[in-house]
């Protein structure tokens, strides 16, 4: 009878306690996922004292306070602060978001656990390898395509109207919150788009100014990069820009029935 | 040196570092041409700041009202205070029509007017007639132009196949025997493998170090790192003095709220309520320029109107507007607004403050992108083989003193305008030379010793020095006395330098060391600017001296040159402003009092 484990790699142990200085009074503990491909080592979990008295009020603003007072080798990714930029997309607190715009006090758990966005291979630490997420965004062809030429001398009209069926669906920042909260992305991704790519696609599909709607729907007709969204939600309720990836999804299947029948 | 490390290296006719929008937009021009093309880019595409302007893009489109390039081109120079170059003045805002249209054909979502076409808003400093009305100018995709315009490059980037190296971090620039740029060095952050890029064009679209300042709208990743490279290669940059401090970040967070608030009607009040700008611009009111704004809102603070139990900021009030409008026209700031500063916007102002935002100085160019600096008495000496764009950039169209909606334009204007140039002056698939054998060695060396740094000061401690330093001696308004103590700090702080501890020893998304190197970069740019700001005795656009508060074009109209040796001593020198055009479309404009 053959033996089953888990990969090595995926027990993760505890590991260091680094207290916060003595006088803190406003303390919060944050469990945060280390990992270090050139260690050889298993990943761990260190937990840090992180006073709020002298941090700011979002989750980023305490893992810049350890990287910056505590512990310089803490990796992760972070860009504008501002929430727009989509670098530092990670699961916390039980939810995927960005570190950026998730406030310290928000968060329910006692000890803040924060990880990698899950199911996503780990590069280090909090950084995860998206290079699939964004070769699946290349692969829908994700630009205007027309067969008319636009005006030479001034823009291509598009009624406010028009316009406003883009908004919901433009503001994507490609964090790949959605994506990576999608239980069918956990277990297809490799073959299932997930929301995110197709939010993206059906921004094209829904844009008066694109001409390839056609195609762009036959390239979606396929078992796994379309239908394997089985309307869980994962993604809407994630999304930390409030953007509706699985209204997108559904817009999508109604344009391959309306077109069938 | 050379063989204690592995080094991969590339062949390509032009490499770009960086990947915003001005990186973007030479990458597929370049791509287009049928140049073989690489982007090396420390953050994937679509993390770059670009991403994070709000407002909008100028063009004179006239969409919304009469408009006329010549009148944005006049706004412009006003705006630079008489610092900008004005052939280059003349072809950005010449070329922003035709620059925007494409925008517009390559699929971004700007908003629409009722008859269809791109909507377009008031901001600071444009106006109509020169200097009479007010022009209706910038063209906006809500509040999320930047983004909308970054998304969309990137998209024309795939759709033009160009090649990226993504989470690449640029250490040095190579340099041939004779002084050409042959080349970058770069660390690939996720297999910790050095690369060496061979190309006869290398592009700088490496942004802004708004990092150097504690309090900035910047990102995280905005550090100058091709300002960096360019003064460690011995080149002089320029204009470094200008630092614009945007008049709403928000208090305390330094997130940006755009001007396009104040474009659709929002109003800066003091604590007593007052709109204050009514006394320090009585026509442009809280649309003039943002020097002017930054310093009146300072003013207020510092005789005791501010707002706030501190009496320490100024509010930005929305209320009055319809929260429909809002919804429709300013949807990202009032959520910006909400989760900094906990505040509705349809009932409560924003609190604000004026905070660093954009760097008018840089690597000084030429309007084709090219590299210049001033050897043997000529001012416009090119640099071969190397160029910059963007906010990395003095072209200079800013001077002292950029217009809000300017800077989007700069970055597609002057992107197109660089991969035009190369591919002027590279044939596809031309050779390339051998390298000289010491050509990596300095850089190798630095890398070296970085990575093994084991002094007493983490990257994080000299960084913050660095910040508060600049912060307090560079400020709004700048005395003698505070930047004279200043240029001693930071002469001080970048001594601190060869005490810097690395703690992170691994290869594999170092960030400890990119940090470490991104500090280099910023200390030698924080040291030119307050250098170049203790030199310059006059006020002039985002420069004000207490001490010398009138502008001075008899001694002062040209622009600074400093450079910094290995040791950190800095020297200074002169170029002079072109006070001419391209041709006769457009008259220039002679220096004349400022007042909006």
């Amino acid at each position: 009878m053959a033996e089953f484990t888990l990969p090595k790699n995926s027990k993760v142990r505890e590991g260091r306690y680094f207290k916060a200085p003595a006088g803190a009074r406003r303390v919060r503990k944050f469990k945060v996922y280390r990992w270090n491909p050139d260690d050889g080592e298993n990943p761990r979990t260190d937990i840090y004292e992180v006073d709020l008295d002298t941090c700011g009020p979002m989750v980023l603003d305490a893992l810049l306070k350890i990287k910056n007072e505590i512990d310089p080798t803490l990796t992760f990714r972070r860009s504008c602060r501002e929430g727009i930029c989509g670098s530092c997309a990670m699961n916390i607190d039980g939810t995927n978001t960005l570190a950026c715009t998730r406030a310290i006090e928000d968060c329910r758990q006692e000890v803040i656990p924060v990880y990698p966005l899950p199911h996503m291979p780990v590069i280090k630490d909090l950084v995860p390898d998206l290079t699939h997420f964004y070769a699946q965004y290349a692969s829908i062809r994700p630009w205007i395509r027309t067969q008319t030429e636009p005006p030479p001398d001034r823009e291509r009209l598009q009624s406010p109207a028009d316009r406003d069926k883009l908004d919901g669906l433009y503001e994507c920042i490609l964090c790949a919150c959605c994506s990576t909260s999608c239980p069918s992305y956990w277990w297809n991704g490799d073959r299932y788009l997930g929301p995110a790519i197709l939010l993206q696609a059906y921004r094209w599909i829904a844009d008066s100014r694109d001409e390839d709607t056609g195609t762009r729907l036959d390239e979606l007709e396929d078992p796994f990069k379309l239908y394997r969204c089985h309307t869980i939600m994962n993604c809407a309720r994630t999304c930390p820009k409030g953007l509706n990836p699985a209204k997108a999804i559904g817009a999508i299947k109604q344009l391959m029935l309306a077109r069938r029948v | 040196m050379t063989s204690a490390y592995k080094i991969i290296e590339h062949k390509y006719d032009v490499v770009v570092v960086g990947a915003g929008g001005a990186g973007l937009r030479a990458t597929f021009g370049l791509a287009q041409k049928g140049l073989k093309t690489a982007c090396v880019t420390k953050v994937f595409p679509t993390r770059s700041h670009t991403v994070a302007a709000q407002g909008g893009i100028s063009a004179a489109l006239g969409n919304m009202g009469e408009d006329d390039w010549r009148f944005h081109f006049y706004d412009t120079v006003k705006g630079s205070d008489w610092l900008g170059d004005q052939d280059a003045i003349q072809y950005m805002c010449r070329e922003a029509i035709p620059a925007v249209i494409e925008l517009e054909h390559q699929g971004v979502p700007f908003s629409r007017t009722e008859d269809g076409r791109i909507y377009q808003r008031p901001f600071g400093g444009m106006t109509t007639h020169f200097g009479k009305g007010t022009a209706q100018r910038t063209c906006a995709a809500a509040d999320r132009t930047g983004h909308a315009i970054l998304h969309t490059l990137y998209q024309q980037s795939l759709k033009h196949h160009a090649e990226f190296y993504i989470e690449y971090f640029a250490l040095d620039l190579v340099f041939d025997e004779h002084g050409a740029c042959v080349g970058v060095l770069a660390l690939d952050l996720c297999e910790g493998t050095l690369h060496l890029f061979r190309a006869h064009g290398v592009v700088l679209a490496t942004g802004g170090y708004g990092r150097a300042y504690f309090s900035c709208t910047s990102a995280h990743t905005c550090t100058g790192d091709g300002g960096g490279m360019a003064l460690r290669a011995g080149l002089a940059l320029q204009d470094m003095e200008f630092v614009q401090f945007h008049p709403t970040g928000i208090y305390g967070a330094g997130c940006l709220i755009t001007e396009g608030v104040r474009g659709e009607g929002g109003i800066l009040r003091n604590a007593n309520g007052e709109r204050f700008m009514e006394r320090y611009a009585p026509n442009a009111k809280d649309l003039a320029s943002r020097d002017v704004v930054s310093r009146a809102m300072t003013i207020e603070i510092n005789e005791g109107r501010g707002c706030g139990p501190l009496k320490d900021h100024i509010h930005l009030d929305l209320t009055h507007l319809d929260p429909a409008d809002i919804h429709k026209k300013l949807p990202g700031i009032a959520e910006s607004a909400k989760i900094f500063a906990g505040v509705d916007v349809t009932r409560q102002p924003i609190p604000v403050l004026p905070t660093v935002h954009y760097n008018m100085g840089g690597i000084p160019t030429n309007y084709h992108g090219e590299v210049v600096q001033l050897k043997n008495g000529d001012p416009d000496v090119v640099v071969p083989g190397l160029y910059a764009v963007g906010e990395a950039a003095c072209v200079s169209v800013h001077g002292a003193n950029r217009l809000g909606s300017n800077s989007l334009l700069d970055l597609v204007v002057f992107g197109r305008a660089v991969a035009n140039r190369c591919a002027e002056t590279i044939r596809p698939g031309q050779p390339h030379r051998r390298l000289p054998g010491d050509a990596l060695d300095q850089a190798l060396g630095r890398l070296d010793r970085l990575r093994n740094a084991n002094g007493s000061l983490p990257t994080a401690a000299i960084r913050d020095r660095m910040q508060r330093t600049m912060q307090k001696h560079a400020a709004v308004f700048r005395t003698q006395d505070t930047l004279a103590e200043g240029v001693r700090l930071m002469k001080e702080i970048n001594e601190s330098f060869a005490e810097v501890r690395v703690s992170d020893r691994s290869l594999v998304w170092n960030s400890d060391l990119v940090e470490t190197y991104e500090l280099m970069n910023l200390l030698g740019q924080a040291l030119v600017t307050i250098t170049s700001a203790e030199n310059r005795k006059e006020s002039r656009g985002a420069h004000a001296r207490e001490d010398f508060p009138k502008r001075d074009d008899e001694n002062w109209l040209k622009h600074t040159l400093c450079w910094l040796d290995e040791k950190g001593n800095t020297r200074i020198d002169y170029r002079p402003v072109h006070m001419y055009t391209l041709d006769d479309e457009v008259e220039v404009v002679p220096p004349q009092a400022r007042v909006y």
